[in-house]
């Protein structure tokens, strides 16, 4: 199937794109492993960044400021200010397609404070912020009849090469319903797949989707990695479960204690140093709780309904009366495709937006608020600049001979017997890097889990799919995530110890300080596993 | 603990779990015992709606019910089963289009109040899982019917003042729509996060009688068909 600009991923990126190119007059084809509206974007909780002034007095800069700031200088300049001043007018585009944001008295949109933030800046949606913008922009899609194909599993990104260039010409996916492999040809394509938290196995608060498929496929294409070692914790998810607790807890005043009641840290910093403080209390021993009981059951209900619910059904304690045990968790990666200032990579017409895009606003540390902001803003741009591109693309490739490669990659890992099992495999990877490759790191532990993740490498021949059948084949699609999430292991595991300083999220034990002499800069990691630094 | 699971087959399986959800159980298994189950899953946090299946015949989000020895498994109803599990939601989710299920153009300078905000909150937690439309028993004589889901996200529209066209809304919804609607309320009670089509599929009964629509079954009152609040009765 042919159309001017493929679309990989149906969050809250992919489907702002859609809206963006096909309203600037490009054919789209939106393609996603689940179906619209279970993307990781409902998981949002907290808000969206936008210096509106709703509630107290903020600026632009002030925004500006404090996420440079949270970016321990990783950040560049230009594109945050490009962020933060398309903040205002992204809230007032989802307002005006019926974004029901929370109000405050005189009808303006209700904001309130996040970590590491001025003011109050975030405009939410109860705490269902991320599913109520998803959805009406799923809504939006229907309307304006954009083509969603549903539980499409991404292969490969197949490109060209000509003149020294590398160009996308298109992708090559599983169809889960019937185990065909499919084609699907454009001249532009949007990666908007999401982060690779998952790699984190049960550590993580992310959907079990979140496995970088996009990432490692754009990796295999040509495209550059960067900033891969950043990786997010959040400060509180439940204990048990690691299911999130928003920020906004936080935000609305709640404390964080330690097992005899004392509050350790002040709990509006920015994330990495939250999920410091909280992981020093934990290494003495103590457990840790969110306390949120004092802010009282009808400001609960009103502001955090979900969270309210969350902690009943998965921790068994109703946090108007009870204390809610927490830890830190994977929940954001920072690093991801390398895109240039318009959202494209390095392979021509491959551009990327969302959590697997690195638009370097977000440096050593993310803001709350600015992930759902980023969606928007660099959505935006991408979905335009895709059809922009795609408009002066006069080639047809006949690519369907694809087809017949990736069926026989599939075949050959249908037909192999399955050894060594990659869910345990999985779980072992995700228990070291949140022991190794987690809130403190050390050099040593992080070459250990190198080797380890080498070894594993070593027995994927031995690893194989039980299940045979071609049709809704999830065994085959987990195993083929568990391979992508292998090789971003590998590239997160370069990163991180090749950075022998301590920045933000990426905290190393055997060098505490900030290191601009050397490591002020993104790095950037190849498909050979070279990592080299550039600003 | 054993549990029977509807695949082509009902079969049994037994695990070693305590206070665990159905999806920690489904996991369990794929994972230790047998790698072909299929079901689908995606936040675990009650929020993405992709695990919503049927326990001893009630709709639940397998992340969210917490397993019990003896249960029965079985996928939604009133979709096709592709596997095991898992179901295609395709042709549930064109209801949503079929009903125009969307603010019709984006609003400038409408001053939305908190009042306005609350009147479809609750509509707007909807998380498309399909446990509504598995429940309702109107696919069962009319597989056309619009559906729970879809006419609640059509009340959410229809009822924010951002909305323009509400008259074409409400046209839309006159045939295969609101009027099919029987008021079990089987919706209402299966919904994972509190929302009743019911009432507001209701809401546009009310809404489209003061459009000048009229209850189609209304004219049949007293002959087949027809009751004293405008359900049709089979």
């Amino acid at each position: 199937m042919r159309s001017d600009v493929v679309i990989i991923g149906a969050g809250g990126a992919g489907l702002v794109s859609a809206i963006n190119a096909h309203e600037s007059g490009a054919k789209v084809i939106v393609l996603t492993k689940e179906y619209p509206t279970r993307s990781q974007t409902c998981m949002a909780q907290g808000g969206i960044n936008a210096a509106l002034s709703n509630a107290g007095e903020d600026s632009v800069e002030a925004h500006i400021k404090n996420t440079l700031k949270a970016a321990h200088g990783l950040a560049q300049e230009s594109a945050v200010k490009f962020l933060c001043e398309e903040a205002i007018g992204a809230v007032e585009w989802l307002d005006s397609i019926g974004v029901p944001f929370s109000r405050t008295k005189d009808s303006k949109i209700a904001q309130r404070t996040l970590g590491g933030a001025s003011a109050a800046r975030a405009c939410y949606a109860q705490d269902y912020t991320g599913l109520k913008i998803l959805h009406t922009l799923y809504d939006r899609c229907l309307s304006l009849g954009i083509e969603i194909l549903d539980e499409r599993y991404l292969l490969e990104f197949i490109t060209n090469k000509s003149e020294n260039k590398v160009s996308v010409c298109g992708v090559s996916v599983l169809n889960k319903r019937s185990g065909e492999v499919e084609i699907y040809e454009a001249p532009s394509v949007i990666v908007a797949t999401g982060g690779y938290s998952k790699i984190f196995h049960k550590h993580t608060t992310n959907s079990s989707s979140s496995t970088g498929d996009g990432i490692a496929s754009a990796l295999r294409a040509g495209a550059r990695l960067s900033d891969m070692e950043f990786i997010q914790f959040h400060p509180t998810a439940l204990k048990n479960s690691s299911i999130l607790i928003s920020e906004s807890a936080r935000g609305a005043g709640g404390y964080l204690l330690n097992s005899i009641g004392e509050r350790f840290t002040n709990e509006l910093l920015p994330r990495d140093e939250v999920a410091r403080a909280i992981y020093d209390e934990m290494q003495k021993g103590e457990d840790v709780f969110l306390d949120i009981r004092h802010l009282g059951e009808a400001f609960i209900d009103e502001e955090l309904p979900q969270e309210r619910k969350l902690a009943i059904l998965y921790e068994n304690i109703d946090p108007v009366s009870d204390l809610i045990p927490i830890k830190p968790v994977a929940h954001y990666t920072m690093g991801g495709i390398e895109v240039d200032s318009e959202s494209m990579t390095n392979v021509m017409g491959l551009f990327a937006v969302g959590e697997c895009a690195n638009h370097k606003v977000h440096g050593a540390n993310r803001l709350g608020g600015n992930s759902l902001l980023e969606l928007i803003v660099f959505g935006r741009q991408a979905g335009n600049n895709a059809s922009k591109y795609a408009k002066n693309v006069k080639k047809d490739e006949n690519i369907s001979l694809h087809v017949e490669v990736e069926s026989e990659v599939l075949d050959k890992i249908r037909n192999c017997t399955c050894r060594v099992s990659f869910y345990e495999k999985h779980k072992l990877i995700g228990d070291i890097f949140y022991k190794n490759v987690g809130i403190k790191r050390d050099k040593k532990e992080l070459i250990f889990a190198l080797d380890e993740i080498y070894k594993i490498k070593d027995d994927l021949p031995l690893m194989g799919v039980d299940d045979k059948s071609k049709i809704y084949n999830n065994n085959l699609v987990e195993f083929l995530e568990f391979k992508n999430m292998l090789e971003l292991c590998e590239t997160v595991l370069l990163s991180a110890i090749a950075r022998g300083e301590s920045r933000g999220a990426h905290f190393r034990v055997d060098a505490p300080s900030e290191n601009d002499a050397i490591f002020k800069a993104h790095s950037i990691v190849d498909e050979s596993g070279r990592v080299s630094y550039e600003n | 603990m054993k549990i029977n699971i509807q695949r082509e087959k009902l079969t049994q399986y037994e695990f070693d779990l305590e206070d665990a959800t159905l999806l920690e159980a489904l996991n369990e298994i794929k994972i230790n015992q047998d790698a072909s189950l299929v079901y689908a899953s995606g936040c675990r946090s009650s929020v993405c709606g992709s695990c919503a299946m049927r326990v001893n015949g009630k709709e639940v989000l397998a992340c969210a019910y917490k397993v019990q020895d003896g249960d029965l498994v079985e996928p939604l109803k009133n979709v096709p089963i592709i596997r095991d599990l898992v179901v295609d939601m395709s042709k549930a989710y064109k209801f949503n289009a079929k009903a125009k299920a969307w603010q019709s153009s984006p609003a400038k300078n409408i001053s939305v109040t908190q009042e306005d905000e609350k009147i479809n909150e609750v509509q707007s937690d909807c998380i498309l899982c399909g446990a509504c439309y598995s429940a309702c028993p109107v696919y069962t004589v009319n597989s056309e019917f619009l559906g729970p889901f879809s006419l609640t996200r059509v009340w959410r529209y229809v009822s924010d003042k951002r909305e323009d066209n509400t008259k074409d809304k409400i046209d839309t919804i006159q045939t295969n729509g609101v009027w099919d609607c029987t008021l079990c309320n089987e919706c209402t009670i299966v919904c994972p996060q509190d929302i009743s089509s019911k009432a507001d599929i209701e809401k546009l009964r009310a809404k489209s009688a003061i459009s000048g629509h009229m209850d189609p079954n209304f004219g049949s009152f007293g002959g087949f068909g027809g009751s004293f609040d405008g359900s049709p009765t089979f």
